[in-house]
């Protein structure tokens, strides 16, 4: 394997994780202003994530900056042409990252409310563009043969890419519920698997029809394969099993299932990217790929290093973290946010 | 209007706002750490109190450090697409090595210490605030392994097709002089400016007669100390940087100095009103050789001018004007220096003070150790707009232009580069006022209401 596979995984691992690990606190944050009913409902909803929520977002950042040390096209062309969408997504970051913050340092409810709905739209608005980004990765923009981005904003808004959008959307909230439904007790608990019951339908549809179009909108079948492996199979049949481990009660196997199910359809994607980063739509030979927009082998070998070594060892770290904050949290606890 | 102006634009804003708040959180993690210590190993409940309460201010302050530092991370593919190509090879190896060493560390072991009070036993959760410190440091230094790069490049070669630079040596990017000046350098800064954030609080605390004295008293003690020995390290650092420039960029030098000709002995301006036009000055007062001696611990030896340096770049890179904007580099040289020669005054002061153990201030000292809490932001930003302006036209010195830098106007177009800004500057004075004045609530609601 050439040192651009290997990144081109790295990279791929990165997003990944983020998407398991930021999509459930994106859906807590999602479901935050509908499931706590008064204010310390609403903190303790808070505290589920707020051990976690910055480490998992450090999972974007690691891929972002991966994508500029390895592929250093890949990054000037992508960030250049989404730009006003990155700008929205930064900006729904910033509102989120110093809400969880401030949000329980003033008593007046209004200044509560406000920050409530901050993390509401911080989390809706990156769960929705990341969707479509990854989306309009594969679908294809037009990229000339300078690796420059030559559409507009309208280029980006398209049918398969609000679709895509909008099918994680429902996944990260039906994700965050199933994390909600194992991390709090008793009323909240209830609401939390009553939400996740009601929203696994029309993310599981979704979901099934975003397959369905990636049929047509991109070259995903032809790259794959008609029979395209397990992978993607795994990912609709792990969403799908949810509902029944939910009426069972199993929470804690539900959120293995949509954990495998984001995993999986990030993992799709990527592979039907391979080896491509982004696809021209112009023509097909200006697409970038793995090869043409790479760093040199002295510096991918670097960083190779560093990210082999540290990357399981932050995996080491940030599992401790988990494990230190297994419990449950009620009404009760003593929060700190 | 002009992209290139616009996009320089907003890369100063955000990147100047986001280090309002860097220094403090370098500084402040690691005397929030050594409170903790304390409390570990005295066991008294003073040291836990003294950890929440400064540890709270920490956190706001870090919280919006943290989330404006995500522009950072995206805004050179954004902005400078062209830049991003060129030296990426380069620039983005110590930025995925922050990545993956310093924001997994920070973030993780953040959580772990906000949460964890119950969870931890005593000792680990003090290690984790000492981790957040190491991690903060870390991210510095990596972040300084690039900008030391634009500043004096080093371990690159040209690659074969000649469209971009490559990394070739990574112990020369690592071992850059800048790198091992600058580095100190904003680490005392931030040493700097928690220590005078310490006092500035303590001395207002015990100024209203607070019934948290020896608390504040110890607090006082503590940021007496860290200010006195940041501000020493500042300035020694600051000094073997500047001599340095002199061999990298002595343009930066000449110009905030506003030394048209080269001048051997050379004289340091106390005041100087140029005239940025004609390359002269108007008005201005000199010491003698004491430039020289500042630039070689000698009162001989030439330290060259603006014109003479003009000459010879143009016959190294070609004609154009090879001059930052003199006045800038000139006021933000002399509003850093001003500020550090300031500082350590203060420093003595307060550490006079706590020497003597004489904790009543008159309105005058008071008011003086309240107020010098702006100096270190002063002299941060100024520091770094006299880095950056300073090295101007290059974006990467001697090899890029910034005006070669940018995104084309073909993609990033000023009408989109407009809204961002502007979306930029209302968000960030809204953050910043949210800030100030719950950092202005938790400072002055004392020990007790931390808790």
């Amino acid at each position: 394997m050439d040192l651009q596979t290997l990144w081109f995984i790295v990279i791929a691992f990165l997003f990944t994780g983020f998407f398991v690990l930021e999509g459930f606190d994106f859906g807590v944050g999602i479901l935050l202003p509908f499931i706590g009913c008064d204010d310390r409902e609403r903190r303790t909803v808070i505290n589920t994530i707020g051990p976690f929520w910055d480490g998992n977002e450090v999972w974007l950042i690691a891929a972002v900056s991966g994508m500029f040390a390895a592929f250093p096209d890949w990054y000037a062309t992508l960030f250049s042409a989404i730009y006003l969408p990155v700008v929205i997504m930064i900006m729904a970051l910033i509102f989120r990252g110093v809400a969880f913050e401030f949000r329980s340092k003033h008593d007046n409810p209004a200044y509560r409310r406000f920050w409530d709905w901050s993390i509401f739209g911080g989390s809706v608005i990156p769960a929705l563009l990341w969707g479509m980004a990854l989306a309009n990765f594969i679908r294809g923009v037009p990229v000339d043969s300078s690796m420059n981005y030559t559409g507009g904003i309208l280029n980006l808004i398209n049918p398969y890419a609000l679709l895509c959008g909008i099918t994680s959307l429902l996944i990260f909230t039906l994700h965050g519920a199933i994390f909600l439904a194992l991390k709090t007790t008793e009323s909240l608990q209830k609401k939390a698997m009553n939400f996740a019951k009601k929203l696994w339908a029309p993310a599981t549809l979704l979901c099934i029809l975003f397959m369905a179009f990636s049929g047509t909108e991109t070259d995903l079948v032809t790259h794959l394969g008609i029979n395209p492996g397990t992978i993607p199979v795994f990912s609709v049949l792990a969403l799908v099993s949810v509902i029944f481990l939910l009426q069972k009660n199993a929470a804690g196997w539900a959120f293995v299932m949509t954990s495998v199910a984001i995993a999986f359809s990030t993992i799709t994607i990527f592979m039907g990217l391979y080896p491509r980063l982004l696809v021209s739509s112009l023509n097909a030979a200006w697409s970038l790929t793995i090869y043409n927009s790479s760093a040199s082998d002295y510096s991918l070998g670097l960083v190779s290093m560093v990210a082999l070594i540290f990357i399981p060892i932050m995996i080491l770290y940030q599992g401790w973290s988990y494990r230190v904050f297994r419990q449950r949290i009620s009404v009760d606890s003593e929060l700190e946010y | 209007m002009d992209t290139l102006f616009l996009a320089r634009s907003q890369f100063a804003f955000t990147s100047i706002f986001h280090f309002f708040f860097v220094p403090l959180t370098l500084g402040l993690s690691i005397f929030t750490a050594i409170l903790e210590t304390a409390y570990v190993r005295t066991g008294k409940e003073k040291y836990r109190q003294l950890t929440k309460f400064w540890g709270t201010l920490f956190l706001i302050n870090f919280a919006v450090g943290v989330v404006t530092g995500i522009v950072m991370e995206f805004q050179f593919g954004m902005n400078w697409s062209h830049y991003a190509r060129f030296v990426g090879d380069i620039f983005g190896v110590p930025l995925a090595v922050e990545t993956l060493l310093a924001f997994f560390v920070e973030s993780t072991f953040l959580g772990l210490w906000v949460f964890g009070w119950e969870k931890l036993p005593k000792a680990l959760h003090a290690a984790s605030i000492w981790i957040v410190a190491f991690g903060s440091t870390m991210s510095a230094f990596w972040i300084l392994v690039a900008n030391s790069f634009m500043q004096s490049p080093t371990g690159y070669a040209m690659a074969a097709k000649a469209t971009r630079l490559e990394l070739v040596d990574i112990m020369a990017l690592l071992l850059n002089h800048n790198v091992w000046q600058q580095f100190p350098h904003v680490l005392a800064g931030g040493m700097v400016t928690a220590g005078f954030f310490v006092i500035a609080i303590s001395s207002w605390h015990l100024g209203k007669g607070t019934t948290e004295r020896n608390a504040f008293e110890a607090s006082l003690k503590f940021g007496a100390i860290f200010a006195f020995i940041g501000t020493i390290l500042v300035i020694l650092a600051g000094h073997s940087q500047m001599q340095n420039l002199l061999k990298t960029q002595p343009m930066k030098v000449a110009a905030a100095e506003a030394l048209w000709e080269s001048e051997n002995p050379a004289s340091f301006s106390l005041f100087t009103i140029g005239d940025e036009e004609g390359l002269k000055d108007v008005f201005s007062i000199r010491v003698p050789k004491l430039l020289s001696f500042l630039a070689y611990n000698s009162f001989e030896g030439e330290v060259r001018g603006i014109k003479n340096l003009q000459k010879e770049y143009e016959v190294q890179y070609g004609p154009g004007n090879y001059m930052p904007s003199i006045v800038t580099a000139y006021w933000s040289f002399r509003l850093m220096a001003g500020s550090g020669a300031l500082m350590l005054f203060i420093a003595l002061l307060a550490l006079s003070r706590v020497i003597k153990e004489s904790y009543t201030f008159s309105p005058l000292v008071s008011a003086l150790l309240f107020w010098s809490m702006l100096l270190p932001w002063i002299a941060n930003s100024s520091g770094w707009i006299l880095a950056e302006m300073g090295r101007q036209p290059w974006i990467v010195f001697g090899l890029l232009k910034t005006e070669q830098g940018i995104s084309p106007a073909t993609v990033v177009s000023s009408t989109e580069l407009m809204i961002s800004l502007a979306l930029f500057v209302t968000l960030y004075a809204a953050l910043a006022v949210t800030d100030l004045l719950l950092m202005k609530k938790y400072a002055s609601a004392g020990i007790e209401r931390t808790e």
